[in-house]
This record gives C-alpha cells, structure tokens and sequence, in this order.
C-alpha cells in the first residue's frame, strides 16, 4: 500500500472516530452494558466455580474475558448499520467520486473497529479490576485478551458491513444479530467452563470462533500460560479475521458495479 | 471556426440495471467546455445514470466517454481529480462540522496545511456558511446542506462540476438563492456545468444548452430559446367523451389544422392536444369542428405551453405517464413530485 493509501486510511479512520465519540449516548452504553453483565452474571453465576473446572480462584476471574469476548461480537455485528447509512446518505459515493483510494475506505471500517474494541475490551477489564477480579497472567495475558477481542471484533465487523452492502436492509441486520448474538455466546466457554459443559456443546463451541478469542484469552491470562492454546486459537482468529475482511471487500466490489 | 475539445462528450450509452431496467439506451451528450449544460428529464429518465456512468460511479454496458479528455473506463483516476460531483443526496458527514467536511473533503484531493485552511476559509465565506462552520451538519437547513454539497465539490478547482438535482427538495427561497449561486459559479473562469433538473423552469434560467431526455436517450438538444420558440403561443387541451378510432384520428387531425391560428394536433388516448396561437379564441372553432364530426368532448382547457408539453410534443408521451412509469420501474430514484413549470 502506498503511503498515501496509508494517510487517506488515517483520515479516513480519524472521520469514523469522531463519528462515535460524537454520540456520546453509544459510547456511554457501549460502556455501560458490559458493567451490567459483568454484575449480573457475576452475581448470578458466583458460585458455579465450585464446581470446578475455572481454572480460576473467582467466578469474576473467569467471567472477565467472556464478557471482553461478548462485548466485542455485540458492539462490531451492528457495524453494517453505519454502512448501510453511508450508502443511504450518498456519502460512500461522494468518497467514491475522489480519488481516495478504495483500500482505503474499506481499511478505514477495519481499523476504527479494531482501536474501539480494544478501547471496550480495556474499559472491561478495568472494570473487572475495580470489581475485584485478579489477572495472573500480568499485561501480557492482557494484551492477548484485547488483541483477541479486536480480532474477533474485526472478522464480526466485516460480516456485518458486507451483509450491510448486500441486502441494504436495516430489518435483516436486526434479524440476523439478534438470532446470532446469544447462541454464539452460549455455545462457547463465555460463562462455564468447558469441562461442565453437555458434550455435544463443548465440540460446538471448538469451532466458535468467540471461543477461541476466549481460550487464547483466558490460556494467556494464567500463571503458566499454555502458549500453543494461544497461537492456535489467535492463528484461527487471525485467519477468519482476514477471510471476513478479504469478503467484505469483494462485497464491496460487487457494490460498486451495482450503483 | 477553431472549436476546442468538449469537456464532456459521452457516445450510445447504454446501461441496464438487474431486472432488466433500461436505464440509458443511447445516451449522446456533449458539453462544450466553459459553459452550462443541463439535462432535463422525468425520474428514471436516465439523466443520474448519465451522471454516475460520467463521474466514474458506474460502468456502462457499453459507449463511450470522456470528461475533461480523459477516459472515464480507461482513466477513472484521471477524471476523479478533475471533476466536482453534487450528487442528488447530501453525502455531507452529518456529525462533522462544515468545516471537518471541507477540511477532509480537501485532504483525499491533497490539500495540506495552509492552502487547504485557506482554500475552506474562501469556500465557507462565499456559501454563507462562516457562521455555521462550526456546527455539526446535521443542524443545518436544508439549503445550508446544499450550499456544503456545492462547496465540497469545488474544493479542489475542478474543471467540471456536476450538479445533480441541486435544488430537489428546497423550498422556493433556497432555491433561488441557489440559483444565485450557480449563476455565479457559471461565470468562473473556464467552469464547465453540467446540470441536471427535472425544472423547466431550472434549465431554462442557469443552462445555455438543454438536452431532453426520455427513456435512456436525448430526444430533442439546444439552447432554452430556442426550444421554447418553438412552443410559442397556447395550449388547448380537450378530453373526449369516448376515444377515437386510428382512421377516424386522420382526417381529424388534418380538419383542425387546417382551422386558423392552429399549429399543431397531437393525440394522446381520449385528449387531443392543440397548439394555437391565441387558445381563447380557437377553442370555439375546435369545438366546432369536433362537433361537426360527432364526436364529444367532455372537457377542454387553454394553458400556457409548459413542460409538459415540451414532452408530450418530443417523446411522445405525457410527463406524468413519464414519470409514473419510471416511478414503478425504478424505485431507486427521487419520487417527488414534479412541479410543472406551467408559464415559465
């Protein structure tokens, strides 16, 4: 990519940044429904690491990366709504007619995703912080959980803006993240271990995508970190997340021929 | 005569949309550099589709063409620097202020540090917009909006600036004060317009050429004088009691021609449509001319000659049947409604 492709990307990310900051209303519940889980479940589920398995002291310990995980699918799979405005509003094709580059309007989309979910990811684990959780693994473990989290964030954000350009409907994004977001959730290792869940639910979860972010997360945040889980499952993350990104770019194609 | 090289020139273009819409079934048009072209046409006429396929939005299925001597298939890069581009929808970024719009609008075109502070500074004071250039667009008003949308296509000087629809949607006073605008814009120095409208009225005050367009296709090309000259006098229009047959329309046709101060007769289902010169004084003798042959009317009216009949005289067909046509064809443009420029 040329370094003007590279500039235009920043101005281009920098105008989507202050898009969200200035709507102080999506900001503060971005912020704020992760807190709510964090009580609610912690509260609720507290005792459930008596039955052993976590890995963890506290349920809090354990429940940290599954809300970092599930708060990063929840924020990113409504990214097609902010598309399909852009399309609406004729603002994609005014940037179409200038010679901004193409890349550049996409990498925008994925950038500003991946520095917001990683800003929520952080928010959360301080929050956790605050509530009491402990982190074993130190900043590393950390830095794994958030770079998951932007990942996984990243592969849901393309989706949703390529099913954004492909269907222009508001209804059918609303469909489709409602009916995903808390089977997603449920079938991965989010709020119980692995070990005391049904069979048949922990081979699902194996290929759940949020599960991986969670195990590469919770395996880097532990004492002595298994690094193979990590490279594994942050391997796979890394490879969907290209996929997604590779699919919603030839969306985007498609989207140009079709104006 | 040394005639220097169109700035827009576009040759049988044809574009069909999926569902097999015919958008553009041979699109000529060429604009002479420096001055005001516009296209005038119903919805679905095919004049966006010009404008996408010439600001390198959209690919024709085939034809040529070429804007600022640059290919707009081969060298889509080359007309992109060249061009500004009003769209019919605001693209401004709501959430930005006017100034953050221009500021980025001129950073993609390469402006940087001082000349693009100046260069927003002169855009905000000459659209009125200094006072508002720190407020978030979406508090503006409409022909605030508007003002932005043409500023943020002049931006960068280009040579030829596309105005598509640019008053649709404003209210009387906006749009004048557009009008004002673009009449200014017109006298820059080499600035190449080309508008489209669906106003007669519109065409007739800001362009120099006007091209007609129905269906995909120029049907009737020149200056706004011209095309009104050829529309001098009245319109009668007379509603039949019952339609009449294809046999029957001839030797009609021909006996109220021949009546005095009468032009032109045209048929459209159970109306006769009449040019005269003086509309009070024929219907009269059209009534009685029908009523010599049997056949009744139920209804006539004199109107000034409009749009309307403009269309009805070159394509064929009624503005309105134009519009509701495309209106169910195409639901991706505009539907508002079309205001008659009866009188203009």
């Amino acid at each position: 990519m040329s370094t003007n492709a590279l500039t235009q990307t920043w101005f281009m990310t920098q105008r989507q940044l202050m898009a969200v900051l200035r709507q102080p209303a999506y900001v503060v519940l971005m912020l704020i429904q992760p807190a709510v889980w964090l009580f609610l479940f912690g509260n609720l589920f507290k005792k459930v690491v008596e039955l052993g398995g976590f890995g963890t002291t506290t349920y809090l310990d354990y429940l940290v990366p599954g809300i970092v995980v599930m708060s990063a699918l929840s924020s990113n799979m409504w990214a097609g709504m902010g598309t399909l405005e852009e399309i609406e509003r004729g603002t994609l094709n005014r940037f179409l007619t200038t010679p901004v580059s193409r890349g550049a309007l996409m990498n925008a989309n994925v950038v500003q995703q991946g520095l917001t979910t990683a800003v929520q990811s952080v928010v959360i684990i301080l929050l956790g912080k605050l509530g009491g959780a402990d982190y074993p693994g130190g900043a590393a473990g950390l830095v794994v959980l958030v770079v998951a989290a932007s990942l996984l964030g990243t592969v849901f954000g393309a989706l949703s803006n390529a099913l954004g350009m492909l269907v222009r409907e508001r209804e059918s994004i609303i469909g489709i993240n409602t009916f995903l977001l808390l089977p997603l959730t449920f079938l991965s290792s989010a709020f119980m271990a692995p070990s005391q869940m049904p069979g048949w639910m922990r081979h699902i979860a194996d290929f759940n995508p949020l599960d991986w972010a969670m195990v590469a997360g919770r395996s880097a945040m532990t004492a002595n970190p298994d690094w193979s889980d990590v490279l594994t499952r942050g391997g796979g993350l890394l490879a969907l997340a290209v996929a997604a990104v590779w699919l919603s770019t030839r969306t985007f194609r498609a989207y140009q021929r079709s104006v | 005569m040394n005639t220097p090289a169109p700035a827009v020139e576009a040759r049988q273009l044809i574009k069909t949309y999926p569902g097999d819409v015919t958008a553009l079934s041979g699109m000529d048009v060429t604009v002479e550099p420096g001055t005001v072209f516009g296209l005038l046409g119903p919805n679905g006429a095919g004049k966006s589709t010009t404008v996408k396929i010439l600001t390198t939005l959209a690919r024709p299925d085939s034809g040529t063409a070429t804007v600022a001597g640059h290919d707009v298939l081969r060298h889509p890069d080359r007309v992109r620097r060249a061009i500004g581009v009003v769209a019919q929808k605001s693209g401004a970024d709501p959430v930005a202020t006017g100034r953050e719009n221009l500021q980025l609008q001129g950073r993609l075109y390469g402006l940087r540090g001082a000349a693009l502070r100046r260069r927003v500074d002169e855009l905000l004071a000459r659209f009125h917009l200094a006072d508002a250039a720190g407020r978030q667009v979406k508090g503006y008003s409409g022909g605030m909006q508007r003002r932005l949308d043409v500023a943020l296509g002049l931006v960068h000087r280009p040579e030829v600036l596309f105005l598509d629809e640019p008053t649709t949607g404003l209210d009387p006073e906006a749009r004048t004060a557009m009008w004002d605008e673009i009449t200014r814009l017109a006298g820059d120095e080499g600035l190449t317009i080309l508008l489209t409208t669906h106003y007669l009225e519109e065409a007739d005050r800001l362009a120099e050429r006007i091209a007609i367009v129905d269906r995909g296709r120029v049907v009737v090309e020149g200056t706004p004088d011209a095309l009104k000259g050829e529309l001098r006098g009245d319109a009668v229009h007379m509603e039949l009691r019952e339609a009449v047959g294809d046999s029957g329309r001839t030797s009609l046709k021909d006996s109220l021609s021949a009546l005095p101060g009468v032009h032109e007769v045209l048929f459209d289902g159970r109306r006769i449509s009449v040019r005269a010169e003086d509309g009070a004084a024929a219907v009269p003798a059209l009534l009685g001319a029908l009523e010599r042959v049997g056949v009744g009317v139920a209804a006539a009216t004199v109107a000034r000659p409009s749009l309307d009949d403009v269309y009805l005289r070159y394509a064929g067909r009624r503005y309105a049947d134009a519009e509701a046509a495309a209106d169910s064809a195409e639901s991706t443009e505009s539907t508002e409604n079309l205001a008659l420029a009866g009188g203009a």
